[in-house]
């Protein structure tokens, strides 16, 4: 993985900045031992590892304000950090840069059920927000399989999906507003608990930004009344092309379950010798969970029992209780333990239209007998995000380099089918250079604006996201190289 | 000017001159002086119902849009509303003047906005260079979300081409709980329902009407839950309309207590919890969707709706009338997004509003 030569400039400098950042911050919020900044070497993607400069962890919007003030003026790269579950490389350092972790953060502001809202402090974990409001009866919605660990400013930042986003959506559809602040150190509030604020969608486009854009210290979530209940049934198949098609006939016949789960044979045999759920021998499976009360689950699973029964499913196992449900949902969640057990692997995320299910199925298979690379496959096939998981080796020489060339195949033929790089997990370092296989150069460069007004020195989580060679200059030169700058926003402050 | 595909869309752009009033059916109140350049650029490109997605040319009339799905069982998740009617506008909405304006019916409570279904788009920027943002899957997080910038920005980035969405089934069944309630007790009933578990698809008030909260699925769910909500609002008088629920949601879609009535015509998008008391100092007529979180008035002719209506948590529009169209933004919200104009049109023609 090319990483960009870390400034020397702000190598030789380590001791002045540690301390301007120390005058700001309390004692116990800036980490500069070696010892101690080799815990954020690396996030979830943790084949790739470079211990920063420096970490803070400030406590409150204006230190992190005063935090970005100083590493701006000193020209020091920033990674915003959550709780560092990224899978993509997101919150990766550079040697040069400080990590600005939101760990601290992490107080309910604000619950508000008559308008259906929480305000929170981004670096609170996303199953605490819903932990804060369900012995009312309430949940916020996005479901990362992370979900335990990640925070709400990593969700924002990658616009984080889940199970559930069939019927739900994700992050960006249940953000109603967020507190920010950009590369310069200025608080902007966009959005807030109303619909639709006025002028340009600042706040949908820092969605998703990969913390390149600011610093999101605050959040205000839409919840939900939780449903009644929800039940999920089981369905063996025997060839992924008939799961396929029957994930098709599904959502055409008008039903919209909450959940549609795909698991084939190599994931179904990794996690039954992992856990033993009692899952059937069979190519492929799906799980489908139905919401409401027990007389309108029991409507949706009629109908979906009589679409999977014309595609004649090696069994059909519905949930009869609390027990039934959660063997069901067993192997589903234990599915990358399991994974994890049979030994290393990469986990990608690419979408593809619900059609191309089948023919990007056997496409993968056909790659990883080239590769000779074991893939399986487990993801939300409702949406059609992909979640192959390719196993091996990293103690067998060449083995890591051998599965991450699988990967950017797997990703291409994604793209090919109409699909995308990645459909939740983010770009960050690991898919940045691969991004001129979905978007041409404008489409880049039209992106990469929109860095430069955010950030104009492009001083923010700097080497993800872009191909390298695209951003080279703008890394180099702040976006001074691009268009004239807007004496309004760049101008001295 | 009229261009029938985004090549003369660029031709278009690069030759002009002058700034540019871009126009789809001329149905949503835009005003502004600049040349008019009418996006014509027509066409169902693919529709899979099996993926739940569409794509179109941006100029293609919303109607054929929902011709197209409605054959196929489908629909636009957020309820487009028509406000030709409104406004007194003559025009036929097309799909991309609905994206481009972020316009939701009553639906967004509960399937999200416009801005929320649109899944990809690709637009002209104002020098002329054409660029793909978003794609045809319903997730995707590869690079920036262009889709929402674009979504709502009224051309000021640049000129929509092609326009992809992200469908639902259509509910084959529906029916409205309906409490005759006087405007002052209709956010309480509305937040009751909206804090069921019963996934309310519609929640409003009418003149004549009260409350009004949708209710749309399978046949069987909807019985059941029109049922248990009824009994919830019970308290209110709470009763179930069957046949009358089409028209019920359509009236409150396209704001039809205000149609041929003269005054100026404003939407505030609001904190749930206050709009009672803003309608209670507007000075004029009122309808709430969304809850209440948004507010329709129809308000005597120069009213500076703002000030009547303050203090409130959003913002206002002035759909019809002299006042400025939207809220100002705050000074560093603003500045941002002059930025972004500054990038994205750097001739500034796409802004008649500011070149006007």
């Amino acid at each position: 993985m090319d990483m960009p030569v870390p400034a020397a400039r702000v190598l030789a400098r380590k001791q002045e900045i540690v301390a301007r950042l120390r005058a700001v911050l309390p004692s116990d919020s800036v980490i500069d031992d070696p010892a101690e900044t080799r815990a954020y070497e690396c996030d979830a993607l943790s084949a790739w590892r470079c211990a920063p400069l420096a970490v803070v962890l400030p406590r409150t919007t204006a230190e992190v304000a005063a935090v970005l003030r100083i590493c701006t003026e000193e020209g020091v790269p920033v990674v915003p950090r959550g709780a560092g579950t990224s899978l993509a490389g997101g919150a990766m350092p550079t040697a040069d840069s400080v990590v600005l972790g939101l760990a601290r953060m992490t107080r309910v502001l604000e619950v508000d059920f008559e308008n259906r809202f929480i305000r929170v402090e981004a670096g609170r974990t996303n199953l605490s927000v819903t932990a804060a409001i369900e012995g009312e009866g309430w949940f916020y919605a996005p479901d990362p399989s992370s979900q335990l660990a990640c925070a709400i400013a990593g969700n924002i930042a990658m616009n984080s999906g889940g199970a559930h986003c069939l019927k739900y959506g994700v992050t960006t559809n249940n953000l109603l507003g967020v507190t920010f602040v950009t590369g310069a150190g200025e608080v902007v509030e966009l959005g807030g608990p109303f619909c639709d604020a006025p002028g340009l969608d600042l706040l949908g486009v820092v969605c998703g930004s990969e913390g390149q854009l600011g610093v999101v210290t605050e959040a205000v979530l839409r919840i939900l009344p939780k449903p009644e209940g929800a039940r999920p049934v089981l369905i063996g198949f025997a060839a992924n092309e008939i799961a396929g098609a029957c994930v098709a006939d599904i959502i055409r016949a008008g039903i919209l379950p909450v959940a549609i789960e795909f698991m084939d044979r190599p994931c179904i045999e990794a996690t039954e010798a992992f856990c033993a759920a009692g899952y059937p021998d069979c190519e492929a499976l799906l799980i489908v969970e139905c919401e409401g009360s027990p007389g309108e689950i029991a409507e949706q699973l009629g109908l979906i029992r009589e679409i999977a029964l014309r595609h004649d499913p090696v069994e059909f196992r519905e949930a009869r209780d609390a027990e039934e449900a959660r063997r069901i949902w067993l192997g589903r969640k234990s599915a990358f333990g399991a994974m994890g057990q049979k030994g290393d692997y990469i986990c990608l995320d690419g979408t593809i239209p619900v059609s191309a299910l089948p023919e990007v199925l056997r496409g993968i298979a056909a790659l990883g007998r080239d590769f000779g690379l074991e893939v399986a496959n487990v993801f939300h096939a409702g949406d059609g995000n992909m979640h192959p998981l390719i196993l091996y080796d990293a103690n067998t020489p060449g083995q890591q380099e051998r599965a991450e060339a699988l990967g950017a195949e797997i990703l291409k033929l994604c793209v090919a089918a109409g699909g995308c790089l990645t459909g939740e997990h983010g770009v960050g370092i690991e898919k940045r250079d691969l991004m001129g296989v979905q978007f041409t150069a404008a489409d880049l460069e039209a992106q990469m604006r929109v860095k430069d007004v955010f950030d104009p020195p492009w001083l923010l989580n700097p080497a993800k996201v872009f191909p390298l060679a695209a951003s080279a200059g703008r890394r180099a030169g702040g976006a001074s190289r691009g268009a004239a700058p807007d004496p309004e926003v760049f101008g001295p402050r | 000017m009229r261009v029938e595909s985004e090549a003369e869309l660029v031709e278009a752009v690069r030759g002009a001159r002058a700034p540019l009033r871009v126009v789809g059916g001329g149905t949503r109140g835009e005003v502004g002086a600049g040349e008019r350049l009418e996006v014509a650029i027509s066409g169902v490109r693919l529709y899979e119902p099996g993926a739940l997605t569409l794509i179109a040319g941006a100029g293609t009339p919303l109607s054929e849009i929902e011709a197209v799905v409605a054959a196929e069982g489908q629909r636009l998740p957020f309820e487009p509303p028509r406000w030709g009617a409104l406004l007194g506008l003559a025009g036929e909405s097309t799909i991309g003047g609905v994206a481009a304006a972020n316009v939701s019916g009553p639906r967004r409570v509960q399937a999200g906005a416009c801005r929320d279904s649109l899944i990809g788009l690709r637009f002209v920027d104002g020098a002329g260079i054409a660029v793909q943002a978003g794609g045809r899957v319903m997730k995707n997080v590869t690079g920036y979300d262009l889709v929402k910038l674009l979504a709502g920005s009224r051309g000021r980035l640049g000129v929509l081409s092609e326009v992809a969405f992200k469908l639902l089934p259509a509910a084959p069944a529906q029916a409205t709980v309906r409490a005759e309630v006087p405007l002052s007790e209709a956010g309480r009933v509305l937040a009751a329902a909206l804090a069921s578990p019963f996934d309310v698809s519609g929640a409003g008030w009418l003149p004549g009407q009260g409350a009004v909260l949708r209710l749309e699925g399978l046949e069987g769910s909807v019985g059941y839950r029109a049922g248990r909500l009824a009994a919830l609002l019970a308290p209110w008088g709470a009763r179930i309309e069957r046949e009358g629920s089409v028209a019920i949601w359509r009236d409150l879609a396209e704001v039809r207590p205000f149609h041929g009535r003269a005054g100026d015509i404003w939407r505030f998008s609001v904190k749930p919890s206050e709009a009672a008391a803003i309608a209670a100092r507007l000075d004029g007529e009122v309808v709430l969707d969304w809850g209440g979180g948004l507010i329709w008035a129809l308000l005597p002719e120069g009213t500076d709706a703002r000030a009547q209506a303050a203090p409130y948590t959003g913002h206002a529009t002035c759909l019809r009338g002299r006042a400025p169209r939207a809220e100002p933004e705050a000074p560093a919200v603003a500045a941002l997004s002059r930025a972004l104009q500054a990038r994205f049109d750097p001739r500034g023609i796409l802004d008649p509003e500011r070149a006007g």
